[in-house]
């Protein structure tokens, strides 16, 4: 049960960075690669995981269980799958729209990216309610989900940049990260039926 | 005898040496790379780099300032030989501006747009590259494939597009995709001609090629032994036969002759057939790690 959910965090650090990575990529071709469109889907990215972890931290108020958690990577992957198909259209639209760059590249790493970055944000609050079982040891629970998750987070860039880049199509990296999570998610939820309510 | 003959050789290339030297005169950390400007003799050289003798960028003889001091920037007025009047002109990243400058000297009707993404680069051509702008000269601070983009939503045309890119050795990898070069492609007017410069070895070779021939077809490549580049002459309609280009660099070479640029040498230089892994894989939007093959 406890390692499911440290596996649950660690994925969630994974697909955060993996998915910030390919974001920066998938805007090159219309807003270039200066360093301002880093700073966007930075921003973006930072901002959504900070209103997630607001989120997650009053969900974890209503009877948390680990199916409500696995729940939550099932809806972060169907809100990052569309990316597949509606990330082109949208910043062909943008850069209709938006003569700079930079604003440009805001826009577009906001309408692209806020809604499974806020989700995937619910993850790190949620799982320290459901690990913590005494107030003495809150801190370290929450420390080991912290070294979890961001240590995902570390390998996510490091397997991404260094050879998913070299070795998939974006798309087909976006595929593989949504049936991480679907998988990851639907594990959650069979192992709350099978331990009983 | 020998013995004295051999001292004086030593003696020779000693000095040889010291003056070949080369002498860091700027430095400066811009927004995108560091820019680094040294002399060895007459000449001073842009590198984008932190250490001197890497890759130059462009090299000026401040003795002779026309003359071409780089192989790849001769190479690339190979364009001349498939639009031998080009009235309309595309640069995409200047570096100390060489071929625009000459572009310009030699058509001075010619609209020239210069396209460079970092600002200290074009103020580093005009202090010690003697770059200046004519009146038919636009230079845009901007990403080259955000110009293209924007040029080929506003129906811009032209008939020289040059793609030389790079920063140090890093390459810009949204500027080596197919789609990227259809955007190219969709701003070259009938029988344009788009010019880039490559990289000759490493696996990135064969996949540029490829990228390259899944949209302009057949294209003339061009390898010298004077240089590890490889330009690409890539025309919007049919390759000109080698009868063709052999009499216009009859006609073109002797006002290129002040920038020590053989148009004819090139004619025989240039290939039609593919000596590149045909089966690798074309750099798309979604597949570009140009930087990671190119150090297989």
């Amino acid at each position: 049960m406890n390692l499911t959910i440290y596996s649950l965090a660690f994925l969630g650090g994974f697909t955060i960075m993996s998915l910030e990575l390919l974001g920066g990529r998938m805007m090159q071709p219309y807003f270039g690669s200066s360093v301002y469109v880093w700073g966007s889907i930075i921003t973006i990215f930072m901002l959504s995981l900070s209103l997630g972890y607001l989120w997650g931290g009053r969900l974890s108020l209503r009877a948390p269980t680990l199916g409500k958690f696995g729940a939550i990577f099932l809806i972060a992957a169907v809100t990052m799958y569309p990316l597949v198909y509606l990330a082109e259209p949208t910043m062909e639209l943008i850069f209709r729209a938006i003569e700079d760059p930079r604003y440009g590249s805001l826009v577009a790493s906001g309408i692209l990216f806020v809604v499974p970055t806020v989700i995937l944000g619910i993850i790190s609050p949620y799982s320290v309610r459901l690990l913590v079982e005494t107030t003495e040891r809150a801190g370290q629970v929450a420390g080991r989900l912290y070294f979890v998750s961001t240590l995902g987070s570390a390998l996510g860039t490091l397997a991404t940049s260094f050879y998913f880049v070299l070795w998939f199509e974006m798309n087909t990296i976006v595929t593989l990260l949504t049936i991480a999570l679907l998988i990851m998610g639907a594990l959650g939820i069979v192992l709350q039926r099978w331990s009983g309510p | 005898m020998t013995a004295r003959l051999l001292l004086a050789a030593v003696l020779c290339a000693a000095t040889l040496a010291e003056t070949l030297q080369a002498q860091v005169i700027h430095r400066q950390r811009s927004m995108y790379s560091t820019i680094l400007i040294d002399q060895r003799g007459d000449v001073i050289c842009l590198q984008f780099s932190v250490r001197s003798d890497q890759r130059n960028q462009s090299c000026m003889d401040t003795r002779r300032p026309q003359k071409m001091v780089l192989a790849y920037t001769r190479m690339m007025m190979a364009g001349l030989l498939l639009v031998p009047e080009p009235t309309s002109v595309l640069m995409i990243g200047m570096g100390g501006g060489t071929i625009p400058t000459v572009l310009a000297e030699l058509y001075p009707d010619a609209a020239i747009d210069v396209v460079e993404i970092d600002p200290a680069v074009v103020a580093v051509a005009e202090q010690f590259f003697a770059f200046e702008a004519t009146p038919n000269m636009r230079v845009i601070t901007l990403d080259g494939r955000v110009f293209a983009k924007r040029a080929a939503l506003n129906d811009s045309a032209y008939d020289l597009i040059l793609l030389d890119a790079f920063n140090g050795d890093y390459i810009p990898e949204h500027l080596t995709t197919m789609e990227f070069l259809s955007e190219v492609r969709s701003l070259m007017k009938p029988g344009a001609v788009a010019v880039a410069n490559t990289f000759a070895v490493s696996q990135l070779y064969h996949h540029e090629s490829t990228t390259y021939q899944g949209v302009f077809g057949d294209f003339l490549n061009l390898k010298t032994s004077a240089s590890a580049n490889r330009v690409i002459l890539a025309v919007n309609g049919p390759l000109p036969d080698n009868t063709t280009m052999r009499s216009r660099a009859a006609a073109l070479d002797p006002s290129l002759r002040v920038y020590d640029v053989r148009l004819r040498d090139f004619v025989r230089q240039m290939s039609r057939k593919p000596d590149w892994d045909t089966t690798a894989r074309p750099l798309t939007d979604q597949y570009s790690p140009a930087n990671l093959l190119r150090n297989r």
